[in-house]
């Protein structure tokens, strides 16, 4: 067939040239297009003089130069160095890694407990099944902010360092917040932690030399035993060949409050208790619906070809479950890091918390309220992209 | 069998015999539910444990040691040792008692609490009225505008004999129901004027939609108050003043709108394009189109959406709190704060809780309900 | 050659029943759905099951391979009993095959895919010979050329003919079909009907529920009529057809027959 082009390819469409008429329909939807645009911008310019009229009669300064000067400003926890004669700069930054601290542990957290709870809402137990629906329900009824306060309120309920919780020893929970053991981290740690995350690549490398020479010779290789010797045994070896250091930092009670270990404080905790209790209860609906939309012919077709129940789960169940999981799954994280913003009202120090503070002390409310937006929108803008791309990847083929 | 050519029949019909009494009944239902395997068993124990035990704490803190009232002194205030010395073993719902009324109409004056308490089953019979299909018409329009004025006359008063009552001294649940339903009612049309944007091919129009939809999505509620709260003023020429309220109530509209916006393009979206290539073909404008083919079918669709996304929004009106607007949830944060009830959060959440949970269960029944008596009638 | 004499060739008198049902009781809560059902097939012979809806024909072949638990009585596939064993049970479904109504392909694996999956994962075949088997069952539903699409992008009739491949592929003793055609648009139900007796001629067992009465005809050893869980009539499918005992079998053959 060479040399013979499609004859539908040979000529092209003419253009149509704009009459400036009423009649076309191409100049009218031009006119409404300005005209709308018209006015939203003539009412944005309306707000915008009105502004700068108000910022001049009141005397409110404006411009970027406040970030630079000396914040005077406590905050409580920090995951970075802070005191309070750095810049509100830095003051942000704090703020800004303090919602990703809460954002991220929230996040990993509400999964892991969601997910047990919409694999729960299956269970042919019928007391498990119920007990998940009902969590969820009640989770799910209630504001967030009802549900934080709650958390904050029974927290500061509870007794003062002295007449602290003690379930197990080392762990203490008084009103100043959770104290947990720890120790001291050295060296051989890191190296050990570094080996970890070495072992999680190991393990994801091996699983794909045992699937290539499955395809060779057929025979079927178990994963769990190489992976538990990179992730754990090779840790524990790294750990070992250093000295094997373990000096344990317990905390106890000197004076008023506890020396050691980890410090969890009643506001962060109180937060990520009320966020994680919260969206685990959406994460398990998610996880539930996108089990059940795999419909019971696939595991009928796949136990009739003789497969077990484990494979049926990976190969044929999850992969298809996991399309209809992630986007709304992606969702709810944007959601845990936008509802962290409710940190204000417990008096933990996020982006929210710090730069409303900062535009009270220098009355610059415009530049503070673009401050968070700004952070908010980089986040959600991200996970959407991220999310667009991989639906595009995974999407099912069809006609 | 293979040398069978004549047909054989069964010469006595089995009857139907009663399923053996290891299949049906209580025992069989405890069987495969409850105990189907040692599994099954353990986890069925020990939760059965764990809710007795919890059950019985939590009936003993909230009755049986519970403080339901506390001696008041003739100058109100209230002598709350009791309560002190049961913290801990027995809730104090005496807080409950004394201020339920402050709790439910903030600082509304006291003798015209009548008036917010009908505003709340106004409120609460349109939601009923809305609920029933019989008054899935245009005409709900007109019902919704009748009952937001009464209400607002109501509230507001001074006319009819009533004292008028500024809104400042509103407060509780009234405020509540206000934020949500005036937030739905105004945010309602602006989500169809959006949703209908973004899907027109006019492409500035659609640029300005998205716009929209994607930068209130991408931000959390409370900068929308806060900027509310403390930009509002600032973009409003000298002299023209907006309460507080009002402002808030704005931010709502706009964050509503967009959420809206989304999940009845959802329903836009879902409708067959047979219908609207249908409405082309009989001559319609893009107007009648809409409003006589289009939308009545799109909205139908999203119904439970629509319910769900309006729970999500009753339950965001509670962070007003965080702007000094005094909502059901303020009051009660507000009611602690005096020196005899502070420390008693739990027993006023808690109450707070079943409020809410009231209404939201309400309305999650509802919309589950609806969505399987929807998609019954849509399966062909 | 005609159905009696495949029949007699590939069978001996005194082989053991490819399937033997004794006795069989089923109930779906308090509905009896199979009632004393006994029935024995042997290696090599073609039986159509049919029977207005509700009879619980399909039922009884889901119970064949377990896919539906029997309360009382005795199944024999292929020398084991069903129970709750699960290594019984494996070494029974990697007998027999089954091809469902609604077909069942995995939308997110190739044609090629799906047919390899169960020959790899089950019978640890290398992915060469599992993908050279594959294509050859292919080749004879005569789809060869889909191979690496997705079942999405396939036909009805195509994705039920790769449907039948992917069970062959394992290749059972014993095919089960569950009403294969009943979703299906007119104009597809022929192409899979035809792989349907090319099967039939290479002498697999095959247990076939379903409402095409010249299918039966054509191939069918014997016809089994069901009718509320119990087996009422069975015999070759000629004398049934002409010469129906029962009266519920010749309700049913005058609704059935009404179109043709």
């Amino acid at each position: 067939m060479s040399g013979v082009t499609d004859p539908r390819l040979v000529r092209k469409a003419p253009s149509r040239p704009l009459r400036i008429s009423w009649a076309d329909e191409r100049f009218r939807n031009i006119i409404y297009q300005a005209l709308v645009v018209g006015a939203v911008l003539a009412v944005l310019y309306w707000l915008w003089s009105n502004t700068r009229y108000n910022l001049e009669v009141r005397r409110i300064a404006t411009g970027w130069d406040f970030l630079w000067r000396e914040a005077g400003l406590p905050i409580g926890e920090s995951l970075i160095e802070y005191d309070p004669s750095m810049s509100y700069f830095r003051a942000l930054q704090v703020g800004v890694l303090n919602t990703l601290k809460v954002a991220v542990i929230g996040i990993v957290l509400a999964t892991i407990l969601g997910t047990l709870l919409g694999v729960a809402r299956l269970s042919k137990n019928w007391m498990l099944n119920k007990f998940a629906a009902a969590y969820v329900e009640i989770v799910r009824d209630l504001p967030l902010l009802l549900q934080l306060l709650f958390w904050y309120a029974l927290l500061q309920g509870l007794p003062g360092p002295r007449q602290a919780f003690n379930p197990i020893e080392g762990v203490f929970l008084s009103n100043r917040g959770l104290k947990v053991p720890f120790f001291v981290w050295e060296s051989a740690h890191s190296w050990a932690l570094l080996a970890f995350v070495a072992g999680i690549a190991a393990t994801y490398f091996y699983r794909r030399w045992a699937r290539a020479k499955q395809y060779q010779d057929g025979e079927i290789r178990a994963i769990w035993p190489a992976g538990l010797a990179f992730m754990i045994g090779a840790p524990l070896a790294v750990w070992a060949a250093m000295g094997a250091p373990f000096t344990p930092d317990i905390p106890a009670l000197r004076g008023f409050n506890f020396r050691g270990g980890i410090d969890i404080s009643p506001e962060f905790f109180a937060l990520l208790l009320g966020l994680t209790l919260y969206t685990a209860g959406f994460i398990a609906e998610i996880v539930r619906a996108g089990i059940q939309a795999v419909n019971q012919g696939q595991w009928e077709a796949a136990e009739a070809l003789g497969l077990p129940r484990g494979r049926v789960m990976n190969l044929i169940v999850l992969p298809q479950a996991m399309r209809v999981i992630i986007p709304p799954m992606t969702s709810q994280f944007l959601n845990i890091t936008k509802n962290s913003s409710l940190a204000v009202a417990i008096g933990y120090q996020d982006i929210v918390s710090i730069a409303n503070t900062t535009l009270n002390q220098t009355g610059q409310a415009i530049e503070g309220i673009a401050i968070i937006m700004l952070v908010y929108l980089t986040i959600s803008l991200s996970i959407s992209l991220f999310m667009n791309w991989y639906n595009k990847r995974i999407a099912l083929v069809e006609r | 069998m293979s040398d069978i050519t004549a047909n054989t029949t069964l010469h006595s019909s089995a009857a139907a015999r009663r399923a053996p009494i290891s299949l049906v009944g209580p025992m069989a239902w405890m069987k495969t539910n409850l105990f189907a395997n040692w599994w099954s068993t353990a986890i069925t124990l020990a939760l059965g444990y764990l809710f007795i035990r919890t059950g019985v704490s939590f009936i003993d803190w909230a009755f049986v040691n519970a403080i339901w009232t506390v001696p008041v002194s003739p100058a109100g205030i209230a002598n709350t040792e009791a309560c002190r010395e049961a913290k801990g073993v027995g809730a104090c719902w005496a807080v409950i008692h004394e201020k339920h009324r402050f709790i439910l109409f903030g600082t509304y004056p006291y003798d015209e609490h009548w008036r917010p308490l009908v505003v709340c089953f106004l409120f609460i019979g349109l939601y009923i009225v809305s609920a029933m299909r019989r008054f899935w018409r245009w005409e709900l329009a007109l019902i919704w505008a009748a009952v937001l004025t009464v209400i607002g006359v109501l509230m507001w008063g001074g006319v009819l004999g009533m004292t008028y009552v500024p809104q400042e001294r509103w407060g509780g649940l009234p405020i509540t129901l206000i934020l949500a339903t005036f937030g739905l009612a105004f945010a309602f049309p602006v989500a169809i004027l959006v949703a209908l944007g973004r899907r027109s091919n006019l492409p500035a129009i659609k640029a300005l939609c998205v716009l929209y939809v994607e930068l209130i999505r991408g931000v959390p509620l409370i900068s929308l108050l806060f900027m509310a709260s403390v930009m509002f003023p600032l973009f409003l020429p000298e002299g023209m003043n907006i309460d507080k309220l009002l402002r808030a109530q704005v931010a709502i509209i706009l964050f509503a709108g967009a959420y809206l916006a989304e999940v009845v393009r959802a329903g836009l979206q879902a409708l067959p394009k047979g219908q609207y290539e249908a409405a082309d073909a009989l001559g319609l404008s893009y107007w009648k189109k809409t409003c006589f083919i289009i939308l009545p079918q799109a909205l139908r669709l999203v119904i439970p959406p629509l319910v769900n996304t309006f729970i999500g929004f009753f339950k965001d009106t509670s962070l007003v709190l965080i702007i000094g607007i005094f909502d059901l949830l303020t009051a009660g944060k507000t009611a602690i704060i005096e020196p005899a009830w502070q420390g008693f959060g739990v027993e006023v959440y808690i109450t707070l809780g079943l409020i809410y949970f009231l209404f939201c269960y309400a309305m999650s029944k509802y919309s589950a309900g609806l969505e399987t008596e929807l998609n019954k009638g849509r399966r062909r | 050659m005609s159905a009696a004499e495949t029949l007699a060739s590939s069978v001996r008198a005194d082989a053991p029943p490819a399937i033997s049902l004794k006795g069989v009781n089923k109930w779906f809560g308090a509905l009896h759905v199979l009632r004393d059902v006994n029935l024995n097939v042997a290696l090599g012979e073609r039986v159509v099951v049919c029977g207005p809806s509700g009879s619980g024909k399909s039922t009884l072949i889901r119970c064949i391979n377990r896919l539906e638990e029997h309360q009382e009585g005795q199944i024999i596939v292929d020398g084991i009993e069903l129970s709750n064993d699960l290594r019984s049970l494996d070494a029974i479904r990697r007998e027999v095959g089954m091809v469902f109504q609604s077909f069942n392909l995995f939308p997110h694996l190739t044609i090629l895919e799906n047919c390899t999956l169960a020959p790899i994962w089950v019978r640890k075949m290398p992915k060469k010979e599992a993908d050279e088997l594959a294509m050859e069952y292919l080749t004879r539903v005569r789809i060869p050329e889909q191979a690496s699409k997705y079942p999405g992008q396939l036909s009805g009739g195509q994705q039920q003919r790769v449907a039948i491949a992917r069970a062959l592929c394992m290749k059972p003793k014993i095919m089960l079909f569950d009403e294969p055609t009943s979703a299906l648009d007119p104009e597809m139900i022929k192409e899979v009907l035809d792989t349907m007796v090319m099967l039939a001629e290479t002498g697999m067992t095959m247990i076939c529920v379903t409402h095409e009465m010249g299918f039966a005809r054509t191939v069918a050893d014997r016809v089994i009529f069901m009718d509320r869980g119990e087996i009422v009539e069975s015999g070759e499918p000629q004398s049934l057809f002409s010469n129906p005992q029962t009266e519920r079998l010749q309700t049913f053959l005058s609704q059935i027959l009404r179109g043709h």
